[in-house]
Parts: structure tokens; sequence; C-alpha cells
């Protein structure tokens, strides 16, 4: 047996089992999203997914698609909530687009496009994240770190290395490596 | 027909790289269209050094590294009904805030005292010169910013829906200076 | 060498002993991590290598349990580890002027270590004793009533190396402030009294259709008694006395019917994690009555079917640990706990007793559960729901310490006498943690309905001017709201009761709890990680004088995104003390907006003040005045 329920006023199957984001993507509706991976195990920490279902706010990438749910994604005011928390990851970390190597090719950035982001709005933290350039072929750049774990969940529950996980708490909360002294090419971080 | 007053637009470049009025004028033969709509004050454009006091649009390039900055500024937010932030720089700081994680005392003894160079071991002090501030701050930290139009630097095309949004024509398609604030 | 300095093999035989009484479990990292620092005053990275050599996970694993919680350190900290706390009550009492006090007599600067290593001095939040403060904590231990004489002695104790074990006593000496008792403080209760009369209890009329189910699972058989006891908690509409107020008996019944897959046992926690600023009244429960507690959760255990129980008691009152150990034990030997309990075949259950350390957010039940096992306090996606899937993905229960200590009683003398007590929609008592200005600061338990008017008058409180019931997440309530009551149709309540007289500034309330809030965000989410420091930094604005209008719609901006896109309560409640004061006590803020128009958070001068160094100037153009940015 099949279930629908409606997304913006359209119709949307669903099977069981599936979130609303994975039935969304699954019938061609592309709702915002930066720690969602269909890969990867669903963690609901970015909340750009988020939409209103039956009038509640929810993070549509946890949240399983149930019969009828009346869901409600393109609204001006979720576009705006969710602009708002672009807005924060953007002063929270250091993202200068114009001088990235990943400018054009960066989802954060493509988000705040999409989203029509025109400024930060907030002050920014300019916080000092050095960049750990101890290993031979991985840069790690922290200052664009936006902390959404996919590279913890890609490691851990894909390759099981645990290379990477989040430590601290808070705003400071932060990404480490797998080695004592805290820097990528001391622990061998071997690509395969 | 009666002449319709033109609007008064003054632009500067605070810590930039005038890149964004290299851009402005990118809209080229279009600028002689533009004119019969605007006329430029205080700009890098005319050679005009300080604002009037009732321009229209003040357009601010680059972020704010240093006093200077920080009074051009306050002298656009002053004599401008509306200020609209051009580029990165203005909107977050850009390239030079990339300086924002060290401290400004290690980047000064590096550059005057530390490396080779010709400043002969002194930080300039001269009272004419503008001191650097701690940290590079993006506009609208300091003062309210009315729009933004973010690129580095915003095409040319975009300059130019900008400005027929400003003298009110029609044609505007894409979300060019929506506001933000 | 200094004071932190181990040799590696010293730390490994640490880890080892310690690890090894926890069966290398990886489930208790945090309690192995807490228990480490005991012995070696902070986490060397070599006692890493060992434990993840031991409990073999990677070291990504470690480390991330170990950055979350406060008092947690992964670098040296001192020999002595001093915590003031700073609660707004404990600020009232002046413990700002005592860190710095201490700080001068130890020559270290706050936050930081002594250059010999031997102490550091920072602050924590609330560490429960407001009604005996300031309080503080040395190496995790609590010593309240702090006055200037105390600061000094403990100055020298600290600069002569005299060992913890050896300072007085009197330092260390708790007191329960009972002021008024009522039903569970004054409880006439003999330990297993009310397990006996759960027991007895036969299924009484329509209500007993649960019963069969633990029938089916082969539960103690042949007897009425869980069914017809988890029908006296429904019977005595008991609510969740954490805050939520969730209805006792569903939350019960709902874990009982949970399905049991193989190799899965149901499990009781008590939530004994009393973060919220201001509550203390776990922590007299727990001191005063440990045995109604721990009964509460074997009654609650034997409703449901449960066989493992916890308590998580917060960091803070690891000082009650030894004592409540003790009282285990002493059920344990009184076949109270353990197996085939006070003789019913059949009927296993155990408790053990985890201590946090230093996470406010772990008082949300599943980042309660997260830590438990021994993880990163994060509060889960839900559903699913902890009766279904909790700790180790099993059905359980998280009830608090006064909700269990209600249910010994419910058991013990049925639900009708409960719900005959306090008021139509809240039946029972509740306890207060009173403090603040008020001559008889303490512990106060009525029954629901009491006002708040009443309360004053009893703790001797005179021109008020406003409550903080519940904390921080709950309700600032000011004068004219006085006559309102303390009960789930009114005001709910964790148990804060925070008094505040009209000398007090409620502004610097509220910017107290945004900080305190700020300080806890787990970090999980964008809105609650940014959006706390967004509106600590407003705050501030406002508190420097900085602030405009433009800030106050901000901070409206702001209460909205977290309300609507947090993951969990702490997120959407950050705001509450902000908008609370803004809307009952607005000359205060009024008083700060001191600019019309938009004006930086920070100082232009100070902006200046490196390159002023450096350079030597200090003619008019190497100054910045403060000016104004514009119509907000």
């Amino acid at each position: 047996m099949s279930y629908t329920f409606t997304l913006d006023g359209k119709v949307i199957p669903f099977a069981d089992g599936q979130t609303i984001i994975q039935a969304a993507s699954a019938a061609g509706v592309f709702i915002p999203h930066l720690c969602y991976h269909p890969e990867f195990k669903p963690h609901g920490s970015c909340k750009l997914c988020t939409v209103r279902v039956n009038g509640r706010h929810t993070a549509s990438c946890t949240m399983r698609a149930s019969a009828g749910m009346v869901v409600e994604s393109e609204t001006e005011e979720i576009n705006a909530e969710r602009r708002a928390l672009t807005q924060m990851l953007f002063v929270e970390g250091n993202h200068f687009c114009p001088s990235c190597e990943q400018s054009g090719n960066c989802q954060l950035q493509a988000t705040a496009y999409h989203l029509g982001m025109m400024s930060p709005h907030y002050d920014h933290f300019f916080p000092n994240r050095p960049v750990d350039a101890s290993h031979p072929e991985v840069l790690l750049e922290f200052n664009r770190c936006i902390l959404c774990s996919l590279c913890v969940r890609a490691s851990r529950d894909v390759d099981g290395k645990n290379v990477f996980a989040l430590s601290g708490r808070g705003i400071k909360t932060h990404l480490i490596v797998n080695a004592k002294s805290g820097a990528a090419g001391r622990y061998g971080l071997r690509a395969g | 027909m009666t002449e319709k007053k033109k609007l008064k637009v003054a632009t500067t470049s605070l810590a930039g790289c005038f890149g964004c009025h290299m851009s402005f004028l990118d809209i080229d033969e279009r600028l002689f269209t533009l004119l019969e709509h605007i006329e430029f004050d205080r700009s890098p454009l005319t050679d005009i050094k300080t604002c009037s006091p009732d321009c229209d649009i003040g357009i601010i390039e680059g972020g704010l590294c240093n006093a200077e900055n920080v009074h051009v500024l306050r002298e656009f937010r002053k004599n401008c009904k509306i200020l609209i932030a051009m580029g990165a720089c203005a909107i977050n700081g850009g390239l030079p805030a990339q300086r924002n994680h060290l401290p400004l005392t290690t980047i000064l003894e590096e550059v005057y005292h530390t490396s080779p160079g010709l400043a002969n071991g002194m930080i300039p002090n001269d009272p004419e010169l503008p001191l650097p501030l701690n940290q590079v701050h993006p506009i609208h930290e300091v003062v309210k910013i009315d729009y933004f139009m973010p690129g580095c630097p915003p095409s040319g095309r975009r300059n130019l829906e900008g400005a027929d949004r400003s003298v009110g024509r029609q044609g505007a398609r894409t979300r060019a200076w929506p506001d933000a604030l | 060498m200094g004071f932190n300095e181990m040799h590696a093999e010293a730390v490994a035989g640490v880890v080892d002993r310690v690890i090894n009484r926890y069966k290398r479990d990886p489930t208790c990292m945090l309690q192995i991590l807490r228990e480490v620092q005991e012995s070696c005053d902070w986490i060397p990275p070599e006692a890493i290598d060992r434990m993840q050599a031991m409990l073999g996970v990677p070291r990504t694993k470690i480390e991330g349990v170990a950055g979350f919680y406060s008092f947690i350190y992964t670098e040296p900290r001192g020999k002595y580890r001093v915590l003031f706390s700073d609660n707004i009550t404990d600020r009232m009492q002046g413990n700002r002027a005592m860190m710095e006090r201490l700080c001068n007599n130890l020559w270290v600067e706050r936050g930081k270590v002594s250059e010999d290593g031997l102490v550091s001095v920072g602050k924590t939040a609330c560490t429960g004793l407001c009604d005996q403060g300031p309080g503080m904590m040395v190496n995790n231990y609590a010593i309240g009533g702090m006055s200037e004489q105390r600061i000094d002695e403990i100055a020298e104790l600290i600069r002569n190396k005299v060992p913890l074990a050896e300072w007085p006593p009197a330092y260390f000496k708790i007191e329960d402030n009972i002021r008024r008792a009522d039903i569970l403080l004054n409880a006439d209760f003999k330990p297993g009294e009310a397990l006996l009369a759960a027991r007895a209890r036969a299924p009484s009329d329509g209500l007993n259709a649960s019963n069969m189910r633990s029938w089916r699972e082969g539960l103690p058989s042949g007897i009425g008694g869980p069914g017809a006891t988890l029908d006296e908690i429904k019977r005595s509409g008991l609510r969740g006395r954490g805050g939520a107020g969730f209805t006792t008996g569903l939350k019960w019944e709902a874990c009982r019917n949970a399905q049991l897959k193989a190799g899965h046992q149901r499990i009781v926690v008590c939530n004994a994690d009393e973060g919220e600023p201001g509550t203390f009244k776990d922590r007299v429960l727990l001191s005063k009555c440990p045995d109604l507690v721990f009964e509460g959760m074997t009654v609650a255990a034997y409703a449901i079917g449960a066989t493992r129980g916890f308590v998580y008691l917060r960091g803070e009152y690891r000082y009650l640990l030894d004592h409540l150990n003790a009282v285990l034990a002493h059920r344990r030997r009184e076949n109270l706990l353990g197996k085939d309990i006070c003789g019913l075949p059949g009927a296993d259950f155990d408790i053990e007793i985890h201590v946090g350390a230093g996470a406010y957010v772990c008082g949300e039940e599943s980042a309660l559960i997260e830590s438990l096992e021994g993880k990163r306090g994060t509060p889960r996606n839900r559903p699913p729901f902890p009766v279904t899937n909790g700790y180790l993905d099993q059905p359980t229960i998280v009830n608090n310490v006064e909700t269990f200590a209600a249910a010994a009683m419910i058991a013990l003398n049925g639900g009708e006498w409960y719900a005959g007590i306090g008021t139509k929609h809240s039946s029972g008592t509740k306890i207060l943690s009173v403090s603040g200005d008020c001559a008889r600061p303490g512990i106060y338990e009525y029954p629901f309905g009491i006002s708040i008017r009443q309360v004053l008058e009893d703790c001797g409180a005179t021109d008020t001017q406003a409550v903080q019931v519940s904390g921080p997440s709950g309700v600032c309530v000011d004068a004219s709201e006085f006559d309102r009551i303390i009960g789930f149709e009114d005001i709910p309540t964790a148990g804060a009761f925070t008094i505040f007289n009209k000398t007090r500034d409620m502004f610097e309330v509220a910017r107290n709890y945004v900080h305190f809030f700020q300080h806890e965000s787990c970090g999980f989410c964008t809105p609650c990680r940014v959006g706390t420091s967004l509106l600590k930094n407003l705050m501030d604005k406002l508190h420097y004088g900085s602030g405009s209008p433009y800030d106050f719609a901000e901070i409206e901006k702001l209460n909205q995104l977290l309300q609507s896109m947090s993951h969990c309560g702490l997120g959407h409640t950050a705001c509450n003390p902000v908008l609370d004061t803004i809307a009952k006590f607005r000359p205060y803020y009024e008083k700060r907006m001191m600019q019309q128009d938009f004006t930086p958070a920070f100082d232009l001068d100070r902006e200046l003040s490196a390159a002023r160094q450096m350079t030597g100037r200090d003619d008019a153009g190497a100054h910045l005045v403060t000016e104004h940015g514009g119509q907000a």
C-alpha cells in the first residue's frame, strides 16, 4: 500500500520508513539542507531543512513521513528563518567566498544563493581557527567548518575509521582528528 | 516635459581594491543613459572630496580597516539618505579581514621590525596616517546599512539593475538589492 | 616536576584500575574519565592512550566526550581546582568580590592556572547552594557559605598544599534547611514499606487490563501487584516534577507496553541532574530521604517490569555519592534491591549511580541517556521516545527525584489519598527551592495551589519586586501576579523560586541567565549554538550602553528563531528570561537603551589600542569617538 502527504500543496508519495526529505527528493522536490546527505544517517543538526508539519516546526531529515501530513516548506516565513540560520553559519566561521578554492562548488554558498542571502546581517565572530596542513595530501580548513558532521559520519559509519569527531561544547564545539598530537599528518590519514 | 530632479549619488572605496568601482564602469555606454537620471557627488569618479549634505544614495565599497575608513563611512551615513554596501569587503570584511585572526601587534612587528624591508625598523607614526583597527570590520557593524549588493565584484549587469531600481525603472529581473536587513 | 605531572606508568596504573572496575565497558566512559581525573587531576594524553587500548574505542570518541563536559579537563587545571558558583543568587551574595579576593590571595588570574600549577580559580553554573551561598567547589566537592574569612582560610590551605581530605569538615557541611515539610519530607516511612504495599495490592475493577501483560512476559505471575500499582499511580494524577509535567502513569504504562527485543530489559532512570539555576530540592531529597527515592524507583521497576536502574547525579552533588552508595548497599542487604526483592521470585532490580560532569543539557532526558551511555550529552531526535527506545535502545523511563519519592508514597497510601492533596489539576505536593531576597531561604514543601504571595510571606520576603519561578527556563512573575498559584493549571515549576527585591536590577538578572544558556548550549544545532551567543552579545551590548531600538528588535527576532528552529528545550527557552523581563520590567531596559540610533557593539576607540601602543601616538587622530550610525 502506498501513502501520500502534501508538501506545499503538492501530493508526495512515500514508502514506509522514509523521512520527509527522502520522499520529497524522490519526488523531485528540493528542501534546503546542509547536514543531510542521502548516503549517511540523518543527523538533524543544521536545521536548514526545517519544515512545518501540521503547523509545527520540525527537521525534515529526521521526521518520518506519515500519511496525510500537511507539510509547508517554501513559505516566506520558513525561508526567512533558513536564511537567518545560514547567516549564523557565515558569521560563526570564516567564510570568504571570493578567495575560497571551493567557491562555486560549495553547498553553503549555494544555499546562501538559493535563499537570497545578501549580507551576514549579524556581527562576525572572526574566530581563530588555524588550518591543519600537516598531512601531505589533505588540508583541513577549519575556518570553513560548519559542524555538519558529514565527515564524522562518513568516516565512522561508512569507512569504519573514526578519523573525525566533534569535541568541545556550545559555541566552542570543534572538529578533532584521531591523533594524539591533534594534527592529521601524524595520524597517517590514509586514502582508501 | 519638465526635467526630473536627478538623484545625487556618492561613492567611495574604503578597505577595498576599487574592483567594485571598475565593475560599475562595466555598464559601458549605458552610463550615459544613467547620467540622465543621476549625478555623482563625492566619488573617485568626480574627485569631489566631501559629501553634499543632501545625497540620495551612498555606495560603499570595502570594509573598515583603519580610523579614516570609519570617518568616511560616518560622513556617508550622515549625508546619504540610503546607504548601500557594495561587494564582499563591505559586506563581510573580505580579503582584508583575513588578517583578523592575527593580533595587529604581531602584524606590525612582522612587517616593520622583523622582515627585511624599506621601513628601517620603524612603525610609521606620522599623525597624517590613519591608525589601523585591531580587526577589519564589515561596515554594517558600525553604521546602519540599507541595502547590500554582494559579489566580488558585483557584475556590471547587477550594478545596472541596481541603478535601474533606484531610479525607479522597471526591468530589474533578478534579486538585485533586496532588503536583507 | 610540576603538580600535574605523573609518570606515564602511574597514569596507566590509575586507568587500568578504574577501567577494570567498570569491566572495560565503554558505556561507562564518562564515569571512567571522572574517576581517572579524581586521581590524576586532569586527563593527560597518556590516560587517553591507555583508555583507547583498554576500551578498544577510538581516541576521537574519548576526546569528544571529555571535551563536552565542563568538569573534565584535557589540559592541566591545577592540583586544586576552585570553581565559584555564578548563579544570580551567588552574585547577589557577593561571589565576584570573593573570587577576586581568592585570586589576589593566591596570585592567580581568574580562569587561568597558577604558574606553579598548584591552583586554578574559575566560575561555574549554579551549584545548587543558593540557600547557603555563595557556593563554590574545590575538586568537585561543594563548599557553601563563603565568607571573606573562609576565603582567606582556603587560600592558606591551598598555599600550604593541605590535602582536601584534611580541610575542616565544617566547610563541606551542606545544610538541608527544610522550612516546611509535608507528605514527602515529613514521611514517616520505613524502607520496604511501599514495596510490600505494592506487592499486596490487588487489581481493582476496570483498571486492571494492563496487568495481563506481566503474566505474558513471565514477570512474577499470579500476582496483581504491578498492574495494580500502575493503576494507583494513574489514579493519583501524579505528573512529572522535573518541569515538563508529563503524566507519570502514562509514561510508565507506555514503557511497560513497549515490546522488548531479545536480550533487552526495561530501565528506570532517576534524573538527579538538578541543573536549573536556583533549584536545590533534589539535593535535599537525596540527602534527607534517599530511601524514599530509591524505593520509588523500585516501585516503578516493579510496576513496569524493569530490572536495571540508574541515578544520574549531577557532578555538583558528587559529595552525596558515598552516602548514597552506602544506602544502596544497605538496601541490597535488606533484600530491597537485588534478586527476588522482598522474597518475590523474579522481582529483580538494582540501581547504580552515574555522576555527571557539569553539563546542564544532560537534564534533558534523551541527553541524559546519551550521557549514561558514555557519550556527549546531545539531545536525541525524537520520536522514538525513551519509553520505547531509551538506554541502549531499551524501553526506559526517566523521572525526576521528586517524582519517584511521590511514587513511593502513592504505592504506600494509594492514588486516591494522593489525588486528594493539592488541586484538581495538580495533585500532591511540590517542593520549592526558595532563595534570593528573603529571611528564610531553604526548602518548602506545599500542596499544589499555594499562591506566590503565601510563599513570600512564609519565607520572610519583603519589598519583593519579582520572583523567577522554575529558573531561567521558567517564568518571571511581577508583583501584580503574586496571587497566582503554583500548579500545572497556572504556574508549573521544577522547583526554583528565586526572589528579587526592589533593589535588584532585573536586566542584570536576565543577562546572568542568558550567559548561563550560552555556556550550557550543547552546540549540536545551529540556532541554539550560534543564537545563544548572539543573544549574549546583544545583552552585553545593552549592558555596556550601546543598545538601541535596533538591538531590541534583534532580540525579538532571535527569540522567534530559537523557538521555532532549536533542537531541544534549552534553545526554546533561552530567550524567556529576556522576553519576560522586557515585558514586565521595561524601565530597566530603557535605562540601558542609551542610544536612539544604531551603535556598534564594540568600542571603536579601543579598536585603535594596539596601533596606538605600537606607534606611541596619542594625538586626536589616534582616537575615535563613539558616534551613532543612522536611525535604527
